[in-house]
């Protein structure tokens, strides 16, 4: 008797030779400890050297090997094959990202609205490290906790329509993490990255979709950072208005 | 392979998906989404015939009259009926989604989901009762 | 062929490769300073690190206490000068990278935490939940950020180092998304690229530990230091080898054998308490924990499983509360990955490969043997672990010599000029060598065969046991597989974004990675530490007392040579766990 076998249907493109991405068939053990990425690298040993993805950690920390698993923006790292049946089994690169080569996409834009966001400690004046670290209680940390959890592997960018529809849109990972340094109780850049991300590709491009939060593998809750950012925001907006000498 | 294939060096040509004009049909949760926004619509039409029947009320108990009896036309009944639909899913939608935008705190520790989506319904409710109350005794 | 310079080039971009570009840039803003590295830096392998780092900060505790823990956890191998100042810059860097953002977990009253870890007698680790390797790399990463000094060439795979007038003066590397050659010309090069972990089939490492950097170094001449010490993990998942952090045994986690008995006691680790105790039973040092599951092994109270065999690691008694509270992560990655809810089962777990403790040889700045070239973190070997490294020492060690290293060159890069056009022909050889090996069908050798066939042949003769025949054999099978290797055809001839050239590359790298550890560990007739012989099964101080050095040959094996170990003030002792020490 055969072992069991599912079909996975790979999304190739090798710019060299192609003009744009078509799909190809291959057929895999069906193992149930086995992952997508298990029965990639079993395509890439055995059947085709020519596929290529991303992937390092293979437990769900590095956010490398973010791909499509039939139309869901997953890690297919932490996805068993088990749980995608009934096969044919579609993977694909990730959306709205463009495609370098086969399930590879170009992240660019990502690291520059990262960098845009200042996703630093911004502080005054810094204490000298001779005199320690700066004090933190277990529920201070707890503020910003969620959101520092971001492993950048974009399964959010994928799921964002804004994003595809907006290409400019900062997007939900970079604004957790402006948010993370935000509540971060050693940060004093609250002000500073403000200007940034109320701009019209920050925050208020956000309608409030919620498919980031639902795509992604630690529970990060981007959606809910950028509503309290606007809230945030928005009472910022209407305390100088009241106030317009003492806002702070 | 049929044909030979010719690689040349440094051959850079990403590939861009175009987004079809109909993405928010391609997942359930996208269709809910537009549906969602589209509530502002119907929220917007209620208060216009808010403010038509107090316009209608400081025009005289004539004008107040023809109103009514526009409003029971089959057509008017199915657009209330209708708006009704979309301002209860508005609201649904808001509350099970506040708990996202309002952190609370109490004592350091966060308040959950549950409890401040809860208490937004929980006065939605009595505000109504509040409201249904004094309508019907007048 | 793109040409490009500038001062200092960091190659890779994890926690040691970060230290080292922020440091050099804070050192001398002046110098232009560049990270490279073969993935994006929040990729690298210091992302999967969960246990913790060690400093000292509580008032019971002492830095000679620190630095008496990693010497005799090494075996005495460790130069004692570098730990000295290991122990010493240590508690700085971690507030340094405290201020720079890093979530570390706090008592109630705002200070940092500590938890007991295995080796330690006196609480020090530090820990951010069980994901410290994840926000160390990303508060450093995101720091970097902030520094327009530093530029960095993301997803380059660096293939060789430029070598010329007795000088390393840059690298050669490929940028992998089109297939280019990039020529950078610096006047220092700090090599920060990680361990080999992918040398051995089992391992807790990622894809992406293939020894590049050692093997970079040892081919320019460099020596690559120590590298038959070869740690194992006592506790990884079977199958994928994903690492179940040693903070489940500091919290106070049982390991079990067949017959549901904590087996440990019978290895001269002490008695089981039912609260941890430090340096005893489970909170041994990691060698001696590997070596008590293959004598179990042997007795035959393993389980077996059809991945290999695997004892029992028991948190149940915990509860939910402690489990989800201080190890979240080991309970998310047994549910992910085995199905297993540690709360209520309990985890298999086998040794599996972890760190190298060898690695491309420097001083306690930071420098090799050759001018010019610089290395820290994993890939280098200072030596502050000697032949077994203490948990939670390792994130440190990034810090306070990557920023060493980082320091070091750029005080090296201000006194140099530039490379000269003689540079231009050599990094054109480099890249007609790339096109000779990888763009010419020459045999029909595969990638995915030669590789799995090297785990074999490292895992077999330098696994947690060796003997002389074993290691023979091993070195014979490898020096078969480097000849294979000249007869690799590669499927994929593209240039865009080929990952079967980089595979084959980072499989010429680990073949000489495990040359150089196979006959390191054949020439060191003794046992230490995590490198052991059962035909040498005693410590050998008067002979071995030294690290050996591996050199590049012509052809053929290795060239073995020694260098004493720096004993400063703690003269070599037993080293003794499980009775009060």
């Amino acid at each position: 008797m055969s072992a069991a076998t599912v079909t996975l249907e790979v999304a190739r493109y090798r710019p060299e030779r192609e003009a744009s991405p078509c799909f190809e068939a291959y057929e895999v053990p069906l193992r149930n400890d086995w992952t997508v990425l298990d029965a990639l690298n079993h395509i890439k040993d055995t059947a085709d050297g020519s596929l290529s993805f991303r992937w390092s950690c293979r437990m769900g920390v590095c956010g490398s090997c973010g791909m499509k698993v039939n139309g869901e923006p997953k890690l297919t790292c932490g996805t068993f094959l088990s749980d995608c049946l009934p096969g044919p089994i579609r993977v694909e690169p990730l959306d709205y990202f463009p495609v370098i080569r086969d399930l590879v996409v170009d992240i660019t834009d990502f690291m520059k609205k990262l960098r845009k966001v200042k996703p630093w400690i911004i502080r005054k004046q810094e204490k000298p490290t001779s005199q320690g670290e700066y004090l933190q209680t277990p529920d201070q940390l707890d503020a910003y906790k969620p959101f520092s959890m971001c492993i950048n592997c974009l399964l959010c960018y994928s799921a964002c329509p804004i994003y595809g529809l907006e290409p400019s849109f900062i997007g939900p990972a970079a604004l957790a993490l402006a948010q993370r340094y935000n509540q971060d109780s050693r940060d004093e850049g609250s002000a500073e990255r403000l200007g940034i991300v109320s701009e019209h590709d920050g925050i208020w491009q956000c309608t409030f979709v919620g498919e980031c939060s639902k795509v992604c593998p630690k529970n990060v809750d981007p959606a809910g950072a950028i509503q309290q950012y606007k809230l945030t925001v928005a009472a910022r907006w209407f305390r100088s208005l009241l106030l317009p000498k003492g806002a702070h | 392979m049929s044909e030979p294939v010719h690689y040349t060096p440094f051959h850079p040509r990403w590939h861009r998906k175009r987004v079809s004009v109909w993405w928010w049909l391609k997942k359930g949760s996208y269709a809910l989404f537009v549906l969602r926004e589209l509530t502002s619509v119907f929220v917007a039409l209620l208060a216009l015939l808010c403010l038509w029947q107090v316009r209608a009320v400081m025009q005289g108990p004539v004008a107040y009259v023809e109103l009514l009896a526009w409003m029971r036309t089959p057509f008017f009944l199915g657009l209330n009926a209708v708006s009704l639909l979309f301002v209860l899913f508005h609201a649904v939608t808001w509350f099970n989604l506040a708990p996202k935008a309002m952190v609370v705190r109490v004592r350091g520790k966060r308040v959950p989901d549950w409890a401040v989506a809860g208490s937004n319904y929980l006065a939605w409710v009595v505000l109504s009762a509040a409201v249904a109350f004094l309508l019907m005794r007048a | 062929m793109e040409l490009l310079s500038c001062d200092v080039l960091v190659v890779g971009g994890g926690g040691a490769g970060l230290r080292a570009a922020i440091a050099a840039v804070e050192a001398d803003p002046s110098q232009s300073v560049a990270v490279i590295s073969k993935v994006y830096p929040m990729r690298s392998h210091t992302v999967s690190a969960e246990g913790g780092a060690a400093a000292v900060i509580k008032g019971a505790d002492s830095l000679d206490d620190h630095a008496y823990d990693t010497i005799s956890g090494g075996d005495w191998l460790s130069d004692q000068d570098a730990v000295e100042a290991f122990v010493r810059e240590a508690p700085q860097e971690m507030v340094r990278v405290e201020h720079w953002g890093c979530p570390w977990s706090r008592d109630p009253d705002g200070h940092i935490a500590v938890r007991p870890f295995g080796g330690m007698k006196v609480e020090r680790t530090w820990f951010a939940a069980d994901k410290t390797g994840f926000h160390m790399l990303h508060a450093l990463f995101q720091t970097s950020l902030k520094y327009e000094g530093i530029r960095r060439f993301d997803e380059c795979f660096v293939t060789g180092l430029l070598v010329d007038d007795g000088r390393c003066q840059g690298v050669v590397a490929i940028e992998i998304a089109t297939g280019k050659v990039l020529a950078i010309a610096a006047k220092a090069v700090i090599l920060c690229t990680g361990g080999c972990g992918k040398v051995f089939p089992f391992t807790t490492n990622a894809n992406i530990k293939n020894g590049d950097g050692m093997a970079l170094a040892y081919r320019a001449g460099a020596p690559l230091k120590d590298m038959e010490f070869v740690q194992y993990h006592p506790t990884g998942l079977p199958f994928t080898g994903i690492l179940i952090t040693e903070a489940a045994r500091s919290e106070g986690g049982w390991l079990l054998n067949k017959d549901g008995y904590r087996y440990l006691q019978d290895y001269d680790l002490g008695k089981p308490e039912h609260r941890p105790v430090l340096r005893s039973m489970e909170l041994g040092p990691r060698d001696r924990l590997s070596q008590a599951f293959v004598k179990e092994q042997e007795k035959g109270r393993t389980f077996s499983g059809p991945y290999g065999d695997y004892v029992h690691l028991d948190v149940r008694h915990l509860g939910a509360n402690v489990i989800d509270k201080k190890i979240p992560f080991v309970r998310e990655l047994c549910l992910k990955y085995q199905n297993i809810d540690p709360v209520r089962e309990m985890i298999p777990v086998r040794p599996v490969v972890h760190y190298m403790m060898g690695g491309i040889s420097t001083d306690i700045h930071g420098a090799t043997p050759l001018p010019g070239l610089y290395a820290a973190g994993e890939a280098a070997c200072v030596s502050i672990n000697g032949a077994n490294r203490l948990g939670s020492n390792s994130l440190t060690e990034l810090l306070v010599f990557g920023a060493r290293a980082g320091r070091s060159a750029v005080a090296f890069a201000a006194g140099q000029k530039l490379p000269g056009p003689a540079l231009g022909a050599l990094a054109h050889d480099e890249e007609v060598r790339l096109h000779g090996t990888f763009r010419r069908s020459r045999g029909g050798e595969r990638v995915a065969t030669l590789r799995a066939e090297m785990q074999k042949a490292t895992e077999e003769s330098a696994g947690i046991y060796r003997s002389e025949g074993l290691l023979k054999k091993g070195a014979e099978t490898l020096g078969k597989l480097q000849e294979r290797f000249s007869h690799l055809s590669l499927e994929d001839q593209s240039y865009t974004f080929n990952t079967e050239l980089t595979a084959a590359q980072e499989l010429s790298f680990m073949l000489d990675v495990a040359e150089a550890i196979v006959h390191s560990a054949l020439a060191r007739r003794e046992s230490r530490g995590s490198h052991q012989r059962t035909d040498y099964p005693a410590r050998d101080d008067e002979k071995f007392l030294r690290h050996s050095l591996a050199f590049r040959s012509a052809s053929g094996p290795p060239r073995i040579e020694y260098l004493p170990v720096t004993i400063t003030r703690w003269p070599p002792g037993r080293r003794v766990y499980g009775k009060s020490a």
